[in-house]
């Protein structure tokens, strides 16, 4: 059988041995804990606790500001210690709820549960909203929102996003082999909404443990199918993935939805089962901190509103010096300068590297050799997009299709004059869409 | 830590491929044809390399100080440049030649109009034109010790027969590097093993003409026939190390297939009907200045083109 993939694509060296091995550990957080307000697409949570009140772990102390938005819960007990401005992963400083840990971990009571079976499909998305639960993969586009479809009977396929294609990271390959019951009970409360839908774990064939597992688990499930997909970065973009899985392609103007299918991570299907089958809200993520500086490179289940800093010492610290220190995986990640930023719903990493490409290698003049053009899995020419990105040219940006860039970053990789191309698109694409709303 | 950490936008890792790199493969795998074109063609062909290679980096310099630009000689492609441009002189020619060549080529056709990238025309194959438009009676005499004047496709042209056994192996009259295709062949095997051509162009070159040469030359598909025009003139250099140029060449598959067609077309109709046997470099030189117009009608359709709501 072909494998399952689709045109472009790159294989950067994927580190995953450094952390694939190693069981996920409970992370104990430290004195404080740091809550972003936006830690998701759509508008800010409200927060509704002040200075000084005492909070339970499950707690809720912000809530949605809308539809597209999505409430935080204490994810500790202990005390607020503060409502205000705090350094975030991207950088800059942005409202923080801050809670003082009393170390006692008090928790709420869960809410009520139900069975699967007798829940209504609102009722199912009315609790995943409650929970918080948004797309932790790294965009956290609010779940509930991506449940909430017009037509729930003409979704055809619910697919679990398991490639996990990005570089060195572990954690939903953990969570895959350590629980894989709990993936497919999420993937059932999917399954209920949407009454015509076939799942499909969508697995890399980097993984065969993991999808001999899933083979094992769903061999009398008629609604799940386990598909095999060639290793290849992105196949973890959602249009991408859809294209290998079902052969249905889309573009920039659509959404999955349009085409029938519905796609989700790893952990946000698991955090949607925890709200249905435990009442409980979003509390945890795993967190690979990885990298060839880190002395013990592993999985964590943290708290969310832990600091990255505590993570690192977790993984016993540096062996090495680190030049480069992502939130993260390699091609998508975010930089850090300070580790003193809290991990939040979409954080899926902490990964510190002694060498850093972009610094070592300086940009060149192209030569036109095309190697972006046969990475580009948008089927893009990025070489001349960059052109008229640099040169500020809205109007040829857009003939010439840049808003279907899906900022993977291939070109980037593969450019052999280390041109800023991804980049360059990225801000292009920016400005473009800002130019669009006005 | 101490140090401070780099921030810069995703992606942060960068594949191992550079410019220098692909250049220096290029120089490689053009080594086995230099090399049989020393052996072949004795001493004077060391000197014309030499020459070349030297004042091609030594113009790119010169140029690159006189605009205050940094010098980008750290690339390798003049290197390449000069090379490619001696691989297609004759054997015999004075030392000088090279070196107006090499400047003609690096200055002229390349850094006037912005140096690496921007050229729109491959630069040795510019400057071999501009030589055989200049110096027509230097650029033509291929008369060595041991060889007669008359090039295989001359002889060809003029009805003789050739041996084609000896034009694989390359013991025929011609330029230094044009003629043991088994040694231009190895060259091209290490540029696809190492992923720095592919075939698209080389072969929708070769089977076009093919095809075009069997149907246009009045010889119908005569293999002998056809054979001498594939082992002949600048043909492999040209389609596997010069079409190939990636400055110059359309950047999407479908776009180097027609300019593979077109050349195959364009070499056929040179050697076929124009005034001499040759006919490789002033087609790919066409093909050059073709390259715009293809890249603009043979751009990719986007991922999702098509897609409807609710299909």
């Amino acid at each position: 059988m072909a494998k399952l993939t689709f045109s472009g694509g790159i294989h950067p060296f994927d580190g995953k041995d450094m952390s694939k091995d190693i069981p996920i550990k409970d992370h104990k957080p430290g004195p404080e804990l740091i809550y972003p307000l936006s830690q998701h697409i759509g508008a800010p949570a409200k927060a509704i606790v002040k200075k000084g009140d005492h909070v339970f772990v499950g707690q809720k102390i912000a809530e949605a500001d809308g539809f597209v938005s999505s409430p935080i819960y204490a994810s500790v007990s202990g005390i607020v210690k503060d409502v205000c401005e705090h350094r975030v992963i991207a950088g800059n400083n942005a409202m923080c709820i801050i809670i003082e840990n009393d170390g006692m971990y008090s928790e709420m009571n869960p809410w009520e549960v139900k069975e699967l079976d007798s829940m209504t499909s609102a009722e199912i998305i009315d609790r995943v909203k409650e929970a918080g639960i948004v797309g932790m993969g790294g965009a956290g586009f609010p779940t509930h929102v991506k449940m909430s479809v017009k037509e729930p009977q003409k979704i055809d396929y619910v697919i679990i996003n398991a490639a996990e294609c990005e570089p060195y990271l572990t954690s939903d390959y953990r969570k895959m082999i350590e629980e894989p019951e709990k993936l497919i009970e999420g993937l059932k409360v999917y399954l209920k909404l949407f009454p015509y839908a076939l799942g499909i774990i969508a697995i890399e064939d980097n993984k065969p443990d993991c999808i001999k597992i899933f083979r094992a688990l769903t061999k009398e499930e008629p609604r799940i199918t386990v598909k095999a997909l060639k290793t290849k970065y992105p196949q973890g973009s959602e249009r991408h993935l859809i294209y290998a899985t079902t052969g249905r392609e889309l573009n920039s103007k659509l959404l999955p939805a349009d085409v029938g299918c519905v796609v989700n991570n790893v952990d946000t299907i698991i955090a949607v089962r925890n709200a249905i089958f435990d009442g409980v809200p979003l509390l945890y993520r795993i967190v690979t901190v990885t990298g060839d500086c880190i002395k013990n490179p592993r999985n964590f289940k943290v708290r969310i509103g832990t600091l990255y800093s505590e993570l690192l010492e977790a993984a016993g610290g540096y062996k090495k010096e680190p030049v480069k220190i992502i939130s993260g995986g390699p091609m998508m990640g975010n930089c850090l300068f300070d580790l003193d930023v809290p991990v939040t719903k979409t954080g899926s990493a902490l990964l510190c590297l002694s060498n850093d490409d972009v610094s070592r290698m300086e940009p060149s003049a192209c030569i036109n050799c095309g190697a972006c053009v046969n990475a580009c899995p948008s089927r893009l020419v990025p070489t001349e997009l960059s052109k008229h990105s640099t040169h500020g040219n809205l109007e040829e940006f857009e003939a010439n299709h840049g808003l279907e860039c899906v900022e993977c970053g291939c070109c980037s990789f593969v450019c052999p004059a280390k041109r800023p191309l991804a980049q360059s698109i990225k801000s292009m694409r920016k400005i473009v869409l800002a130019s669009k709303r006005k | 830590m101490n140090g401070l950490l780099n921030v810069s936008s995703n992606p942060h890792i960068r594949s191992n491929v550079t410019t220098s790199s692909i250049m220096l493969l290029v120089i490689i795998s053009l080594l086995p044809a230099t090399g049989f074109g020393f052996v072949n063609f004795g001493l004077n062909a060391v000197l014309l390399v030499t020459v070349s290679v030297v004042s091609a980096v030594l113009a790119e310099t010169v140029f690159n100080l006189i605009c205050h630009k940094k010098n980008t000689i750290g690339d390798f492609s003049a290197i390449v440049t000069g090379l490619l441009l001696a691989l297609n002189l004759p054997p015999k020619a004075p030392w000088w030649i090279a070196m107006i060549g090499a400047f003609f080529a690096i200055i002229v056709v390349k850094m006037i109009f912005g140096g690496l990238g921007q050229n729109f025309m491959n630069p040795a194959l510019g400057a071999r034109c501009f030589l055989v438009i200049s110096f027509a009676s230097i650029m033509t005499d291929f008369e060595v010790d041991g060889y007669s004047g008359a090039t295989p496709l001359a002889t060809l042209k003029a009805g003789g027969t050739v041996n084609i056994l000896d034009m694989v192996k390359g013991f025929t009259s011609g330029t230094i590097g044009e003629t043991s295709v088994i040694a231009l062949l190895i060259g091209a095997i290490i540029l696809v093993l190492f992923g720095v051509i592919d075939l698209y162009i080389p072969a929708s070159y070769i089977i076009s003409f093919v095809i075009f040469i069997g149907l246009f030359a009045g010889h119908g598909f005569d293999i002998n026939y056809i054979c001498a025009h594939l082992c002949g003139g600048g043909l492999m250099l040209g389609a596997f190390f010069m079409a190939t140029d990636y400055v110059t060449r359309p950047i999407t598959k479908k776009g180097q297939v027609v300019y593979g067609i077109l050349l195959g077309f364009l070499t056929c109709v040179l050697r076929v009907f124009g005034p001499s046997s040759e006919g490789v470099s002033y087609a790919i030189i066409i093909g050059n200045l073709l390259v715009p117009l293809i890249d603009k009608v043979t751009k990719p359709s986007f991922f999702g083109k098509g897609a409807v709501k609710n299909a």
